[in-house]
């Protein structure tokens, strides 16, 4: 446990809480990119290079892109969404969230094996990862690049403007 | 307390507070940025037992977030595909606003 | 041994440093080279620009300040350090502040992993491309922060053009760039160097030397334009259009850490090109190689700048339909045919035979590629009508 993972981890959950609870919807989206890119500092802190700079990629450089263009498209950017309704619904959400991370927590710190003295960081470089997703897992890596042109496909036609008349 | 435990709470808190955001947000942007917060942490918690398990000569791990990311992208475009259509027809992003409406 | 001797002179000095602070000086001593020769870099480069767009022009240029103009950068930095900072009433004061801040720390960091000559790399990544093009990312979000805080209309739809065209354009600049990685297998920038610093004959192992990179380059290239928002792709700071885009409401200093930013990307991204297409440091002729390597990168990097110049100076700017009909129908296809290219070359055996399917993939893709363009969306030779 160092410093930097604590700070990592504090910028990381800072950027969460207020990606939820800011009231602009843009400061929220921007919120939002600094705890993705805490969370991928956070893996290049625990020896998965590649995951962190993919997280940052795609979260950073596309998801809180997206967000941000959806925020602009919907007319968001400059109405304020009250963080929390005056009925009893938010309480009860934020109840079960800390009720959720209670459990969670006492799992934690009650589960033996975790608490074992830790092991080396294993070796995994890219040449292996990159060996293992063209052998071992070719399959699932087939479905995923499938599944995000359908995504991609599917996408662009939810979001087309529909025709006025069809012709 | 560990470092794998230092992990697993910090992907907890960002759990909970993604469950919060998702739970208690009336913007359906925002509440897909809750879930997206979610995924986040079920990712960390993937990275740290790669990093701590006991089977580390495996890459199964990194992979597994790998493959999470690309879903998450998919998510995310779809997503947000559905919210700008919603928008269209009904002029509002607000939940509340959504449901009341017979459309 | 003037080959390595910014690295012996680091060694020099680290070992008269005490071992307690050595790890902090060779740090220093690796990032403040980068911080001050790429902005002299930017600072030379201003003035060609402005002279070359002179002379292509047909007119002089900045011809007043020093000799031939030389000293103009110092005018600018004065005049820019010297101004009025003007913050918009109505602008998100902190994201206003952060966005120029951003940009610049983000056009900074993938100096790291560009390796400007034989041992002199900042940071050694396993997967430095990869590093390069997430920071790069980055910078689309400091745009959209700039155009969005300063509450301008005019500097929104530039901000929103400005990520459009970065988001559109990334995508086959990273195909482009992976036809690479597959032919180096490697990630990292320093192997995919060494991987072309050999000659057969006369010729150097470049990638640019085969068909597949010649067309990955010439796209790497087209995009690389594109996402540092340069003439012929500078709609989101078209000034006839949107005045300056997404930094309208900057200025003073800020303004000149915008144009900073913008000429380091821009830097950067040629660097890149240079690693990935050009063989980095590698000199282009066997007999040549006792030319210092880091020489070699910055004469390649001034090639291309002035590429860019050139290219600005040339073209009209596109209209934002044809830049995103371009980007997703015409480059994206082409990128993937590059990619397939570049593994039918992998994989088949040395000789004619590769040359020819590597350049029968690529010919036949551009032929019905570049029809179809120019038939469908009418992208054709302009027309001019005249009021009678």
């Amino acid at each position: 446990m160092s410093a930097t993972f604590f700070i990592l981890a504090a910028v990381t959950l800072i950027g969460a809480c207020a990606a939820m609870m800011l009231r602009g919807l843009v400061h929220c989206a921007l919120a939002l990119a600094v705890a993705f890119a805490g969370l991928g500092t956070l893996y290049l802190n625990l020896g998965a290079q590649f995951l962190g700079l993919a997280q940052l990629l795609v979260y950073v450089g596309a998801i809180a892109v997206l967000i941000v263009f959806v925020i602009l498209l919907t007319r968001g950017g400059d109405s304020d969404s009250p963080a929390l309704s005056p009925t009893a619904l938010p309480i009860a959400g934020v109840l079960v969230a800390t009720a959720i991370f209670a459990i969670l927590a006492w799992a934690i710190f009650h589960t033996v094996a975790i608490h074992s003295p830790g092991l080396p960081a294993p070796q995994a470089t890219i040449r292996q990862l990159g060996t293992s997703l063209m052998e071992g897992y070719v399959l699932p890596l087939e479905v995923i690049g499938l599944m995000l042109t359908a995504a991609l496909i599917g996408a662009v036609i939810v979001a087309m403007k529909e025709k006025q008349d069809p012709r | 307390m560990t470092a794998l435990a230092g992990c697993l709470l910090v992907s907890s808190m960002l759990f909970a507070v993604g469950l919060a955001g998702a739970l208690t947000r009336r913007n359906t942007i925002l509440v897909l940025v809750g879930i997206e917060l979610m995924l986040n942490a079920a990712n960390l918690n993937f990275v740290a037992f790669w990093r701590f398990g006991p089977h580390a000569g495996a890459a199964t791990g990194m992979i597994f977030v790998l493959f999470s990311i690309g879903v998450a992208a998919a998510e995310a475009a779809v997503g947000l595909a559905l919210i700008l259509a919603v928008y269209r027809h009904t002029k509002t992003t607000d939940l509340s606003q959504l449901t009341g409406r017979p459309q | 041994m003037p080959d390595q001797m910014f690295v012996l002179l680091k060694h020099w000095i680290l070992g008269y440093s005490p071992a307690v602070i050595q790890p902090a000086v060779s740090i220093l001593l690796t990032i403040i080279p980068i911080l001050l020769v790429f902005p002299v870099l930017f600072a030379l480069t201003t003035v060609l620009e402005r002279k070359g767009l002179g002379r292509i022009q047909n007119r002089y240029g900045p011809n007043r300040v020093g000799f031939y103009g030389i000293l103009q950068p110092m005018a600018d930095a004065l005049k820019s350090l010297t101004k009025e900072d003007i913050v918009p009433a109505s602008a998100d004061h902190t994201v206003h502040f952060l966005a120029p801040l951003v940009l610049l720390a983000v056009a900074f960091l993938p100096y790291a992993v560009l390796p400007i000559g034989r041992n002199m790399i900042a940071a050694n990544l396993d997967a430095g491309v990869l590093f390069f093009f997430a920071i790069g990312a980055i910078s689309e979000l400091s745009v959209f922060m700039a155009g969005w805080s300063s509450r301008n209309k005019y500097s929104l739809l530039g901000a929103m053009r400005a990520v459009a065209q970065m988001i559109s354009y990334e995508v086959p600049l990273l195909l482009s760039s992976i036809a690479v990685i597959m032919a180096a297998g490697s990630l990292s920038t320093v192997e995919i160097v060494e991987k072309q610093a050999g000659f057969s004959g006369i010729f150097p192992h470049w990638y640019v030397l085969t068909p597949w990179g010649f067309a990955g380059f010439v796209l790497f290239m087209i995009a690389a334009t594109a996402e540092t928002n340069r003439s012929p792709f500078d709609l989101p700071e078209g000034e006839s259009e949107i005045i300056a885009g997404y930094y309208i409401e900057y200025s003073g200093f800020k303004f000149a850490l915008f144009f900073l930013g913008e000429y380091l990307g821009m830097f950067a991204i040629s660097g890149l090109g240079i690693t990935l297409f050009l063989g980095g440091w590698s000199a282009p002729l066997p007999f040549l190689t006792w030319i210092p390597s880091w020489i070699w990168f910055f004469a390649k990097l001034v090639g291309l700048i002035i590429g860019f110049i050139w290219v600005r100076g040339t073209l009209p700017r596109l209209r934002m339909d044809q830049l995103m009909n371009f980007a997703w129908k015409f480059m994206l296809p082409m990128a993937l045919v590059v990619v397939v290219s570049a593994g039918a070359w992998r994989f088949l055996p040395q000789g004619l035979t590769r040359w020819l399917v590597s350049t029968a993939f690529i010919a036949v893709a551009y032929t019905l590629l570049a029809r179809g363009v120019e038939t469908r969306n009418k992208i054709a030779k302009r027309t001019y009508r005249f009021a009678e």
